[in-house]
């Protein structure tokens, strides 16, 4: 039915702010369980209901909290990602924007080796709509439980893939926003392998940007290993190269990662290319096995 | 953020790193003391945020005062024109006058350090092709190209910096010193918070001594937080003043050449897809701008003012998917821009999520001539064929 995220995450907030509330209270209405927040010095008190704690490893003692969302700024979110990694949560979602990347380096090696996975940082979050579970800051009103796998790089670009999807009644088994910067947790790879095993999934969406290698390493998989049809979009056709499209990962340098590679690569794979955004969710239903 | 040459010298020099000797210079009386102070001859190089100047004329040699003069004079001010910069080219406003180098006998390498995606990790680069395009060397022969990957918790070693050393084919009797150059650059790396930081060329003289030549240094925009003495060092000139305009609101816009479709939209994603889809349907898009996932009405006016500050835009696409951003905040945004600004130019709207319906009866109700638009495509097609209208 899902990947990462469902009816059995217990989600912590690290970073109870104004946006860490705002979100918290969000997921708690759209029905996820949300069983408290992390705030250092604010241990004992409640925001909105939640309620707070000093450190990760008392609020996953007391709520068995397994998965933590990450709204800390970007001074403290590698931090607040290796104190939840440390604590033993097993799903990470780092939402902030703005990381310092070389933080990004040290926090990936801190987890490597541990039974964590990190989603993020700089992106929309985890959705697996069918078990009323949000872990981010997407527009969960638009999102419909189905059979279709979405993994990508940006943010509002996959809300408007995902209302496509839901406009023409598909809906989705797990949303999963990887992040735009160079050094994220979960990748295009780690996601495709996640849906290929998850029984829910009949079909999946990746969509990519310009920078970097992944969709090309994700083609590659795809290829070996995807038994599923697989739509695919490159954001990033008409930009010029050696500018730095918003994200920090979306750059095409060196002339390499431009949006013609990505979609020669994925085509190659056996991907369904679409070259326009507003194609995506037509592609799907074109492909998927049963409706 | 890019910093200039003589920055990045001054920056290496303070890690150990051996540069040679020379000072920045606004003006040509200026570039004749530091001339002088150095001792004849000097080379005097252009400072701009691209590579390429020494083929454009942006690097000469001087061996006098009167020559060191008219050089300096010719340069600044002149529009450099390179294979980085387009064809616009950049306006010269800073040299740096520098000791002139006995380049005979000498070697021209290649040091960098970058952040490599998939080993999340810095690297440590090397190749013994230096002076040229480093990406002709990758694309002719990766293997030119020596690689070694730092590790987090270690550090680079220094075996890393004799394999590199070694595979130069640099001679023994500068191990050591090469082994101390490779270790300086990576420690101004770290502690600079650097995405970039390239030695191009590498330099051993005729008598053995190692010295970068020239830098290249970028620093990331994320870490300059903690690094209040280099945000000093960024220079506006270097920036499209719209650019610098849209980065104090919050903006991410990116000014793009040929373009007639100005957009603006909510995110990055989205936008270069907004870029994509207006191609697409036989356009041009004349920026990419980014207005965040939590755009306020003021943001919204901003954007909408620098958007239509370029001459070239003939229509405007705006395409909002409000996850948070709410529709009705970025209608009231647009109507005060547009009432304000008195816009010219048509303006479609397609806009999708949160409070959409109170949203377009705001645009509906505020009497002003805006094309809506249900989706991407449709959208498109409205600005595309409004801008070859307004031709």
């Amino acid at each position: 039915m899902s990947v990462l995220v469902g009816a059995h995450s217990r989600v912590l907030v690290q970073g109870m702010g104004k946006h860490g509330t705002f979100h918290a209270v969000g997921g708690r209405e759209y029905g996820t369980n949300v069983v408290g927040g992390v705030t250092p010095g604010k241990g004992g008190t409640t925001v909105e209901g939640f309620a707070l704690f000093n450190t990760v490893e008392e609020a996953v003692r007391k709520t068995a909290a397994n998965v933590s969302m990450v709204f800390v700024p970007p001074p403290g979110a590698a931090d607040a990602i290796m104190e939840a990694a440390d604590a033993g949560i097993p799903l990470v979602v780092c939402i902030t924007e703005g990381v310092p990347t070389l933080d990004m380096v040290r926090a990936a090696a801190f987890l490597e080796g541990r039974p964590v996975r990190l989603i993020g940082p700089n992106c929309p979050g985890i959705i697996s709509p069918g078990e009323k579970c949000k872990v981010g800051i997407m527009p969960g009103h638009i999102h419909k439980g189905g059979p279709v796998g979405v993994v990508s790089r940006s943010g509002t670009l996959t809300y408007e893939a995902v209302n496509q999807l839901t406009a023409l009644g598909i809906g989705q088994s797990t949303c999963i926003g990887i992040g735009g910067d160079p050094i994220i947790g979960t990748n295009h790879t780690d996601a495709l392998r996640l849906f290929n095993d998850d029984p829910g999934t009949q079909a999946i969406v990746m969509i990519g940007e310009i920078g970097g290698s992944a969709e090309e390493e994700a083609a590659v998989f795809v290829k070996q290993s995807v038994r599923k049809p697989v739509v695919g979009f490159i954001a990033g056709q008409t930009a010029p190269p050696g500018r730095r499209m918003g994200h920090a990962g979306a750059i095409i340098a060196g002339g390499k990662g431009t949006a013609e590679e990505k979609m020669r690569a994925m085509a190659a794979a056996g991907i369904h290319v679409v070259k326009s955004p507003a194609d995506i969710g037509a592609a799907v239903a074109e492909v998927l096995p049963t409706r | 953020m890019k910093v200039h040459e003589y920055q990045a010298k001054a920056l290496l020099s303070s890690f150990g790193v051996p540069v040679p000797r020379g000072k920045v210079a606004y003006t040509a009386d200026e570039a004749v003391e530091v001339a002088k102070e150095l001792g004849f001859p000097v080379v005097v190089k252009a400072q701009i945020h691209a590579g390429g100047r020494g083929k454009g004329g942006g690097v000469k040699l001087a061996r006098s005062a009167e020559e060191a003069e008219s050089i300096a004079r010719a340069m600044l001010g002149m529009r450099l024109r390179t294979h980085q910069t387009g064809p616009e080219g950049r306006i010269v406003r800073r040299l740096l006058v520098e000791q002139g180098m006995d380049l005979a006998g000498s070697r021209e390498m290649y040091l960098a350090m970058v952040v490599d995606r998939a080993r999340e990790s810095p690297v440590f680069m090397a190749s013994a092709q230096g002076g040229m395009d480093i990406e002709e060397v990758a694309a002719k022969d990766p293997k030119a190209i020596l690689m070694e990957t730092v590790h987090v918790a270690a550090g680079f070693q220094p075996f890393q910096a004799r394999k590199l050393a070694f595979g130069l084919g640099l001679p023994a009797s500068t191990l050591a010193r090469a082994v101390t150059f490779m270790q300086a650059i990576h420690r101004a790396f770290e502690a600079l918070d650097a995405s970039l930081l390239e030695i191009n060329p590498f330099l051993m003289t005729r008598d053995l001594a190692l010295l970068a030549l020239d830098a290249k240094l970028s620093l990331d925009d994320n870490a300059l937080y903690r690094h209040a003495e280099l945000k000093e060092l960024r220079d506006f000139d270097e920036e499209d003043p719209l650019e610098v305009e849209a980065s104090k609101y919050g903006l991410n816009y990116i000014k793009l050449e040929g373009g007639d479709v100005g957009c603006m939209v909510n995110g990055a994603g989205l936008a270069m897809a907004t870029m994509d889809i207006i191609k697409l349907a036989g356009g041009s898009p004349a920026n990419f701008l980014d207005v965040g996932g939590g755009a306020n009405a003021d943001q919204i006016r901003n954007a909408f003012r620098i958007l239509l500050a370029d001459p070239d835009v003939r229509a405007v696409l705006i395409n909002i998917f409000g996850g948070i951003l709410r529709c009705d905040v970025l209608a009231e945004g647009v109507i005060a821009a547009v009432r304000e600004l008195g816009v010219k130019v048509p303006v479609v709207i397609r806009m999708k999520g949160n409070n959409e319906e109170k949203g377009k009866a705001m645009l509906r109700d505020s009497g002003l001539n805006f094309t809506t638009a249900d989706d991407m495509s449709e959208a498109a097609q409205r600005v595309v064929a409004a801008a070859k209208g307004a031709k």
